[in-house]
């Protein structure tokens, strides 16, 4: 195929995919945002398949047979992990504006820039060979689709070539990429472009996949038997020997930790993803898009093996085979597709290291040195550092396309596609231990996190590039075969004499072993500082913190709104920084026009610069008009004892003020009972008076006749005399029962207890009353009983209740008609007293009043009759005393029942 | 004269039956509201002495009936109570009547008192 034909149609492929992105980029303005879709999300991250899946698969399972797969099962398997991890990723790098991974590792270990520098390096040394294979895919297909010999030799030709592709693709990727400066880092016009180079790519593999299977062949049945026959290949169909089981594990592991931790993985999959909820069906889609693009490998390898000669690459049956057999257009669409498959993994990769790069390496760098940052400023006019950012962007990514193409011309051109590829796997395997330590230990520090980044990406030098540079002529032979200076336990494909693994399974053992160890033991073995603890805290804790607080460390410092302004000035412009704030303050309702900003807006500027500049830069940048003191640990510790001093005083205080709320109740209650009681004492006091007078003027009358009348009969006098005297008699029971009362109301009273029989007593109440009784013509009655019942009880007292009931009764009971009944009845180890009369009854409302003291009297002027008025509220105490109870049972008109019921003695 | 004494203590209605028998009185008892009732429509006397507190009707009701009916305008009342509050005093004077003489009372005095205001209409 004409050359030149070819360069028209990857230019013009590549304008479609700019015109798509374009497209993209201006339809939100319209309508609704296309990047808010599941399915475009995991096709985007399907951006994971690169040549390698689309030329190197075919060639790995040509020499390796099924192994290719374990790229594939790695992701696969590992997917349902995304909902714990991925998630927990996305929504911190949400919270705190995380832009990319070295971005993330600085900002959780405490903003470290050296973390952050570190990882970029790192990140630059894997990405770098997996880019430069990008170019050789492209370069290497270009020239199989022209016809040009493919050797392994670097013909100048195909180096200027490889280089045009290169130059080509940083202006296309800086176009894409890098044409504003955005807080989020979210380019959507360029996610649309990746899932549908995904389609693109899909499309392509399976079409050339079909037409070998179906056309050059009947169908899989008739290929597989074929190849089958071929004894050469028959091996490819199983595992190789026993040794490739455990390569099979640890190949699975490292793609199962790339897909995760790769630049641009992390690009398409945490920054731009839009929400959460599309890792559900990113979680099975993508594995899907897997098996679908892997599904003609073997086919197309054995298709290959068969059809071609043995000269031609594996890597490149995919194109060979339709060009074999005259299917130009079939190789065309095969070219486009492994085109896609290299750009989009060229495009994104680069944009996330530039990011990387000028977030984490340059603009630190720039910011901790103001002078530097100065000399970037136009000599006129506000500086404005958003083109400095990105120039800063635009100058890495043609650099990292140059490195590269560097790395291609010297050292990827010696290698198989998938060789290569793997070795940037690896490196991007050591991020694991900080990431995933970063998100669930707290205790994951610093220097945990440097020491084992450092020693993972030392063994990873060490076992996979120094040996890839043996192979490119660039070290000695005897490195790899005898080890450095002779040292065998130091040879590079069997560290420390651990042998049984392929290189690629061995490095990331021993990476893996001291990455895990060094992040392990420097976390144990050094404490965090404070703004380490409340980052790690942020982070781990991610999902307890609402969506809607501010998540952040907090300042310690001030910063005056007019610096802060400024600041942001600089960065985003006059009217974005006017309307972010303005927003933020109106929002959080914080005090606008005040002169030092509140550390809320602080925060929220520091976050704000760190999507755009990154984390560390963003601290220094706003530390630098925060003037912030330092926030120590024993300060952290100071104000987390105030804040808890605070609130157990607060807690104090609420209870305190609750006990006080309590007290005061009580206290009215108190009052109230005591007004009251003050009240009874008044009528008490009164109701005495006053039933004192009754006798007492009956008494001063009948003496002062006496005195008077000296002429007064016998008869009269005597009869007057009695009276005086039954008058006494009756004040002074009155007086004593008054004086009993008060004993027993102060509780001062004490039992003479004995054991009493109650038969016994009753009968001597009865004899006491029983002139009573027939005076007023009344009957006088004790139930026959069997029981014997006993009472622990002050016999005089009991007596006193006896008699007192029992002349109540006879007092009520109508004359001649009257019948009084005493009965004792045993129930449940009690001795029921029951005495009942015929009498006048008592009224329902007033049968509790009864046992008041001096109940009649209180009834204003109405005296009820008979008796003091004190009887009953004696009777009740005495029974009270004596563990008892007393009730009144009474139908008025038909007589009254009154029943003491005591606890009996066995 | 007709004096009714209406009181439920029997040796207070002794007494004063006594007394007032002697001072040449025409004397009638009561022992309750309802007794007194009954005796003043029959008798129509011309002078009570009552005790407040009694079972069933108190002083108070009896006083009120004998003031407001106009067939009974000469009456007289006495009360005669060992409730000695000073509202108490106030509401049997406002009731209308003459005394109110608290309990215990100096005989001689009550006498006095009593002649006083049997012989203050004749003048």
């Amino acid at each position: 195929m004409n050359s030149l034909a070819l360069v028209v149609c990857s230019l013009l492929y590549l304008c479609l995919l700019f015109g798509v992105a374009y497209w993209a980029e201006n339809r939100p303005q319209t309508g609704r945002s296309l990047v808010n879709n599941p399915y475009l999300y995991a096709l985007s991250i399907s951006v994971y398949c690169t040549a390698w899946t689309f030329y190197g698969s075919v060639g790995r399972a040509a020499s390796e047979g099924i192994e290719y797969l374990t790229a594939y099962i790695g992701p696969t398997v590992g997917a349902p992990l995304w909902w714990t991890i991925q998630r927990k990723i996305i929504r911190i790098c949400k919270t705190q504006r995380i832009t990319s991974i070295a971005d993330f590792i600085s900002s959780r270990y405490g903003k470290s820039r050296l973390l952050g520098v570190m990882a970029t390096v790192l990140c630059v040394m894997g990405a770098v060979p997996y880019i430069s294979i990008q170019l050789k895919a492209v370069t290497t297909s270009f020239a199989v689709m022209t016809g040009h010999s493919v050797s392994g030799t670097s013909a100048s030709f195909l180096s200027t070539q490889a280089l045009v592709i290169s130059l080509v693709l940083a202006l296309f990727t800086i176009l894409f990429g890098t044409r504003k400066l955005e807080a989020t880092e979210r380019h959507e016009g360029l996610v649309t472009a990746i899932a549908f180079e995904s389609v693109i790519k899909l499309i392509a593999f399976l079409s050339i996949g079909v037409f070998a299977t179906f056309f050059l062949f009947n169908g899989p049945a008739d290929l597989f038997t074929r190849a089958a026959a071929a004894p050469s290949l028959a091996r490819l169909f199983t595992f190789s020997s026993s040794a490739s089981t455990t390569n099979w594990f640890w190949y699975s592991c490292l793609s199962m930790m790339a897909v995760l931790f790769l630049p641009r993985q992390f690009q398409v999959a945490v920054v731009e993803n839009v929400d959460e909820k599309h890792l559900n069906k990113a979680m099975w889609l993508f594995p899907l898009y897997l098996f679908l693009i892997n599904l003609f490998v073997l086919p197309l390898m054995f298709a290959g093996k068969l059809m071609l000669g043995p000269l031609v690459d594996a890597d490149n049956y995919v194109l060979s085979l339709p060009l074999q057999y005259g299917q130009t257009n079939l190789a065309l669409l095969g070219y486009i597709g492994g085109f896609s498959a290299a750009t989009s993994m060229i495009i994104v990769e680069t944009i996330a290291l530039s990011v990387m790069i000028s977030n984490n390496v340059v603009m630190p760098l720039l910011v901790s040195r103001p002078g530097w940052l100065a000399r970037f400023d136009p000599p006129s006019g506000t500086p404005s550092r958003r083109g400095l950012v990105i120039t800063i962007r635009r100058v890495t990514i043609v650099g990292l396309l140059l490195l590269a193409y560097v790395y291609y011309h010297y050292v990827a051109n010696h290698f198989s596609l998938v060789s290569v590829g793997v070795i940037s796997f690896v490196a991007v395997a050591q991020f694991t231990p900080a990431m995933i330590g970063g998100l669930f230990w707290k205790r994951g520090s610093r220097y945990g996190a440097k020491l084992g980044l450092l020693m993972g990406a030392l063994i990873w030098v060490y076992t996979l590039i120094a040996p890839s540079l043996v192979t490119a002529g660039l070290l000695p032979d005897t490195f790899i075969s005898e080890g450095p200076l002779g040292l065998t336990f130091l040879k590079p494909y069997e560290l420390l004499g651990l042998t049984g693994l392929d290189p690629i399974a061995h490095a990331l053992f021993w990476s893996m072993f001291f990455n895990i160890g060094g992040y392990i033991w420097g976390s144990l073995n050094w404490s965090q500082r404070a703004l380490d603890q409340s980052q790690a805290n942020l982070f781990v804790d991610v999902f307890h913190f609402s969506r809607t607080t501010e998540q952040t460390t907090p300042w310690n410092g001030q910063a005056l709104t007019t610096d802060l302004r400024s600041l942001l000035n600089t960065f985003f412009g006059k009217e974005a920084t006017q309307r972010a704030l303005d927003r933020y303050i109106q929002r959080n309702q914080l005090e606008a026009g005040s002169a030092y900003a509140d550390p809320r807006l602080v925060a929220y500027a520091e976050k704000w610069l760190a999507g755009a500049i990154g984390t560390a830069s963003a601290r220094i940048l706003v530390s630098s008009v925060a003037n912030e003191e330092p926030l120590s640990v024993d300060e952290v510790i100071h104000i987390l004892k105030a804040s808890q001093e605070l609130m157990m005083v607060n807690k104090k205080l609420t209870r305190k003020s609750a006990e006080l709320q309590q007290m005061t109740q009580q206290l009215s209650l108190a009052n109230e009972r005591l007004k009251q009681s003050d009240e009874q004492k008044d009528d008490f006091v009164s109701t005495v008076t006053h039933e004192i007078r009754t006798p007492l003027t009956s008494i001063r009358a009948l003496s002062e006749i006496l005195h008077d009348q000296a002429d007064m009969d016998e008869s009269m006098r005597q009869e007057f005399l009695s009276r005086v005297i039954r008058e006494t008699e009756r004040l002074s029971r009155l007086i004593n029962q008054v004086l009993d009362l008060e004993r027993y109301d102060s509780g001062r009273y004490h039992l003479s207890t004995e054991r009493i029989a109650m038969v016994d007593l009753v009968a001597e109440a009865v004899e006491n009353v029983a002139q009573l009784a027939r005076d007023k013509q009344v009957t006088l009655e004790i139930c026959p009983t069997q029981a014997q019942p006993f009472v622990d009880g002050d016999r005089d007292r009991l007596m006193q209740v006896l008699i007192n009931l029992l002349s109540n009764a006879i007092k009520f009971s109508p004359a001649d008609t009257g019948h009084v009944t005493v009965c004792l009845t045993l129930r449940d180890e009690r001795v029921n007293l029951t005495v009942r009369d015929n009498g006048v009854g008592i009224e329902p409302d007033v049968q509790q009043l009864i046992f008041e003291k001096f109940y009649q009297a209180n009834n204003q002027t109405l005296r009820k009759p008979k008796g003091s008025g004190l009887g009953l509220a004696i009777t009740k105490k005495i029974i009270a005393l004596h563990y008892g109870q007393i009730t009144v049972n009474s139908v008025p008109g038909e007589g009254a029942e009154f029943t003491c019921s005591l606890p009996t003695c066995e | 004269m007709k004096v009714l004494i209406v009181d439920d203590e029997p040796s207070i209605l002794l007494s004063l039956e006594f007394l007032m028998k002697k001072e040449g009185y025409r004397v009638f008892i009561a022992r309750d509201g309802d007794e007194a009732f009954d005796i003043i429509r029959q008798e129509v006397p011309d002078l009570l002495i009552l005790d407040v507190m009694m079972a069933r009707v108190d002083g108070y009701e009896v006083c009120r009936f004998v003031k407001q009916s106009p067939d009974y305008q000469h009456c007289k009342v006495i009360f005669l109570s060992a409730k000695s509050k000073e509202k108490d005093i106030q509401k049997g004077l406002d009731l209308g009547a003459n005394l109110y003489i608290p309990k215990p009372f100096s005989t001689r005095e009550l006498i006095a008192k009593v002649n006083e205001l049997n012989i203050l209409p004749k003048i």
